[in-house]
C-alpha cells in the first residue's frame, strides 16, 4: 500500500563485480559483526568472557526465533506487527492456567497454542478477508494486549514451577544454553524450508508479484495463511522462553519487540517491500542487534538510548543502499 | 464512487455513537449534560486535532506511527524551554513546538520521498528515536506543574464563551481542514495522489512531494498536540501518551478512511475521533474497568477496517504498480 514512490528498474546489463560483491549483503553484514565484535572486545575488559557473551545471547535468541517467521513473511509481501502482543496474551494465558495448576507441560502447550490461535486470527482476517496486514496486526496489537490488560490489570502472575525456568534459564552444556539450542534448529529449520522446498519457493513467488505466483498455481492465500501461523508460533515459543526466563507476566510483556525483530529482519537484508531476503542474513543480523546491544549494555547505555540506535539502525540500513544507488546512478546520467 | 459513499458511513457512525450516548443515558443521565459532553469534547480534543493530521497521511497512501513520540518531544522541548525562560510569551512557545513538530515531521517526509523508504518503516524507527532523544534532553526526569508558568498551564484552559481554548483549538482546526481538502489545491491532490498515484503523476502532481507535505502537516500538528497536552496535563517525561498513536490511527480507521489511501473525509475522521472519546469517557462512568480501552480501540480497529472493505468494493488489480511513479 505505501510503496507508490519506490522505484523499482530493471538493468539492461549486470553490475559490475565490484557492485555484486558490495551488494552480497551477508557478506558485508558478517564484517559489521567481526567488527563490533573487536571493537567491544576492546571498548570493555568484561566482554571477552565466556559466560558474560553467554548471558548476550538472551538479548537476541527470542526475538531471533520469532524474526525467522517474520522473515518469511515480509518476503511474501505482508508483515505482522502483533508479535510482541501475542507474547503478552500466550504468557498471560499460561499464568492464568497456573492459577489452575497447570504443570510445565500444560503451560508450554498452552502458550504455542495460543500463539498458534493469535496467527490464525491475524492469517484469517488477511488471506480470507482480504484485508491489509498492516492495519489488521495494528489492530490485533492493541486486541490481544487489551485482553491481557483485562485479565492482569496492574497485577503480575508469579510462581512458574521449577521445572518451567528450564526453556529460558537452563543451561544444556557448560555455557550454551536451552535458548540458544532453540535458536540454532529453528534457524536451520527455516532456512531449510525458505531455501530449499516448494514451499519457500513459493514464498519468495508471492513476494515478488502475487498475480503471478496465483496463475502458476501456488495457493497464495493458503501460503500466507501458513505464514501467519508459523509467525503466531513462534511468538508462542518466545512467549514460553521469556516468561520462563523472567518468572514472572505482566501485561507490559515484550513491549515494542515487534520493532526490534522488524529493524532485525530488516537488518538481515530482506527487502522490506517483499521478494528478497535469505535465513543466513537475518542469522548474522542477530548475532548484531545482539553484540551491538549487549557492547552498549556494558558501557551503562540505558535501555531507552540503545533504542535510538535500533531506529537509527533500521531507517540507516535501508536509506544507506538507496543512497549508494542513487549515488551510483548519478554519476551515470 | 467513494464519494457517495462517504456521507453514508458517517451516518452510520454518527448513528452509532448517538445510539451509545442513548444508550449511557438510559442508566446514567448525568453523561448527556451538555456540561459533561463539553469536558468529553474537550478530553478528546487532542485526538481530534492528530486524527486530522493523520487522515491526511493516509490518504496518501501513507502511515505516520511516530505522532505520539513527536509529541511527546515537542512537549517536553516547550516545557524544558518554559522552566528555562518562564517569561516566554505563549504564542512563541506554541510557534516553537509547531515548528519542532513540523521539522520532525519533515525528516519523517524526506526519507518517504526522496529515498522512499516504506513510510511504516521511517515512522517506526523514527518513533523510538524521538522517545529516545526525550530521554536525552530530559536525563530521564520529570517536568512537573509546578516548575512550569501559570500562563503556560493556564493558556489551554482559559475559556471562551463556556469552551477552553484547546476546544477551540480543535474545532478551529477541523474548520482548517474542512475548508483545506476540500477548496485547496494541496486537498485535491492528496485525495488524487491517494486515489491513483498514476493519474497524480500525469496531471502534473509531485507524488512524492505531496506525501512529504502531509507529514509536515501530521508533524506541524503532533507539535502543536505536544505543547497542548504538556499544558493541559500539566507534566512531562518520557512516556507521555505512549501509544496513542495506535488510538490515533483507529480514530481514522473508525472514521473510515481507507488504509489504502485516496478515501475519507474530515468528518469521519473527527467522528472516528469522538467515537473513542465517548467510549473512552463513558468505561470509568458505566463501571468498566480503564484497562478494557485498550482492547476496545484493537477490535474497533478491525470491525472498522472489515466493515470499510465490505464498502470500498473490490481494490483492482495493479501491475507494475511502481514503475510509473518514478518522476
Amino acid at each position: 500500500m505505501t510503496d507508490t514512490a519506490s522505484q523499482r528498474y530493471i538493468p539492461n546489463r549486470l553490475h559490475s563485480r565490484a557492485h555484486r560483491t558490495i551488494r552480497s549483503w551477508e557478506a558485508l553484514l558478517l564484517a559489521v559483526a567481526i567488527a563490533i565484535f573487536i571493537v567491544n572486545s576492546f571498548a570493555s575488559p568484561y566482554f571477552l568472557n565466556a559466560w558474560n557473551l553467554s548471558d548476550a545471547t538472551f538479548n537476541f535468541t527470542e526475538k531471533a526465533m520469532i524474526a525467522f517467521a517474520m522473515a518469511m513473511l515480509i518476503i511474501a509481501g505482508e508483515i505482522d506487527l502483533s508479535v510482541a502482543s501475542i507474547i503478552a496474551l500466550a504468557s498471560t494465558a499460561m499464568g492464568l492456567a497456573l492459577q489452575y495448576g497447570a504443570g510445565t507441560p500444560e503451560l508450554v502447550v498452552i502458550g504455542l497454542t495460543v500463539g498458534l490461535l493469535c496467527g490464525a486470527f491475524n492469517a484469517v482476517f488477511v488471506t480470507v478477508l482480504g484485508l491489509p496486514s498492516i492495519v489488521v496486526t495494528i489492530g490485533t496489537m492493541s486486541l490481544f494486549r487489551g485482553i491481557s490488560y483485562i485479565i492482569l490489570g496492574d497485577d503480575a502472575f508469579r510462581g512458574y514451577p521449577a521445572s518451567f525456568s528450564w526453556f529460558g534459564q537452563g543451561y544444556i552444556y557448560w555455557v550454551f544454553t536451552v535458548e540458544m539450542l532453540l535458536f540454532v534448529i529453528i534457524a536451520v529449520v527455516y532456512g531449510v524450508v525458505l531455501h530449499k522446498t516448494n514451499f519457500g519457493r513459493a514464498v519468495y513467488a508471492i513476494g515478488n508479484n502475487p498475480t503471478g505466483a496465483l496463475f502458476s498455481g501456488i495457493r497464495v492465500q493458503r501460503v500466507k495463511f501458513i505464514l501467519f501461523l508459523l509467525t503466531g508460533l513462534m511468538s508462542g515459543v518466545a512467549a514460553v522462553c521469556l516468561t520462563s526466563r523472567l518468572g514472572s507476566t505482566r501485561p507490559s510483556i515484550a513491549t515494542g519487540m515487534e520493532l526490534e525483530v522488524v529493524t532485525m529482519v530488516v537488518l538481515g537484508g530482506v527487502n522490506i517491500l517483499g521478494g528478497s531476503g535469505s535465513i543466513p542474513g537475518v542469522v548474522i543480523a542477530a548475532f548484531v542487534m545482539g553484540l551491538v546491544t549487549f557492547g552498549l549494555g556494558l558501557l551503562n547505555v540505558p535501555g531507552i538510548v540503545m533504542s535510538i540506535f535500533i531506529g537509527l539502525l533500521l531507517i540507516g540500513v535501508i536509506a544507506l543502499p538507496r543512497l549508494w544507488t542513487m549515488a551510483v546512478r548519478r554519476r551515470k546520467a | 464512487m467513494p464519494f457517495k459513499l462517504i456521507p453514508m458511513r458517517e451516518t452510520i457512525l454518527a448513528g452509532a455513537i448517538v445510539v451509545l450516548l442513548a444508550l449511557i443515558a438510559s442508566r446514567f443521565p448525568g453523561f448527556v449534560a451538555p456540561s459533561n459532553l463539553a469536558n468529553v469534547f474537550n478530553d478528546t480534543a487532542p485526538l481530534i486535532i492528530l486524527a486530522l493530521g493523520q487522515m491526511v497521511v493516509i490518504l496518501t497512501r501513507c502511515i505516520d506511527l511516530s505522532v505520539a513520540a513527536n509529541l511527546a518531544l515537542s512537549g517536553m522541548a516547550v516545557a524544558m524551554l518554559n522552566v528555562a525562560m518562564p517569561g516566554l510569551p505563549i504564542p512563541i512557545i506554541i510557534a516553537i513546538a509547531v515548528m519542532l513538530g513540523a521539522a520532525m515531521g519533515a525528516i519523517n517526509g524526506i526519507l518517504v520521498w526522496k529515498l522512499s523508504i516504506p513510510p511504516i518503516v521511517v515512522t517506526l524507527g523514527t518513533m523510538t528515536i524521538f522517545r529516545g532523544i526525550i530521554f536525552l534532553i530530559s536525563d530521564g526526569k520529570w517536568v512537573n506543574s509546578h516548575e512550569m508558568s501559570a500562563a503556560f498551564t493556564g493558556f489551554s484552559r482559559t475559556e471562551i464563551l463556556g469552551l477552553p481554548v484547546l476546544s477551540w483549538i480543535a474545532i478551529a482546526t477541523i474548520a482548517v481542514f474542512g475548508v483545506m481538502m476540500s477548496r485547496t489545491p494541496l486537498g485535491r491532490s492528496v485525495f488524487a495522489v491517494g486515489g491513483n498515484p498514476h493519474a497524480a503523476v500525469y496531471t502534473g502532481i509531485n507524488v512524492g512531494k505531496t506525501q512529504f507535505l502531509a507529514f509536515v502537516i501530521s508533524g506541524a500538528l503532533a507539535g502543536l498536540t505536544g505543547y497542548l497536552w504538556v499544558a493541559r496535563y500539566a507534566v512531562a517525561y518520557v512516556d507521555i501518551a505512549g501509544g496513542f498513536e495506535l488510538e490515533v490511527v483507529a480514530a481514522c480507521v473508525i472514521g473510515g478512511i481507507s488504509i489504502a489511501g485516496g478515501v475519507g473525509s474530515v468528518g469521519g475522521a473527527v467522528l472516528g475521533a469522538i467515537f473513542l472519546g465517548v467510549v473512552k469517557n463513558a468505561l470509568p462512568v458505566v463501571n468498566i474497568s480503564p484497562f478494557w480501552q485498550l482492547a476496545i480501540s484493537g477490535s474497533a480497529i478491525l470491525i472498522a477496517v472489515a466493515f470499510n472493505a465490505k464498502g470500498g468494493g473490490k481494490k483492482g488489480r495493479i501491475i507494475l504498480k511502481t514503475a510509473e511513479v518514478s518522476s
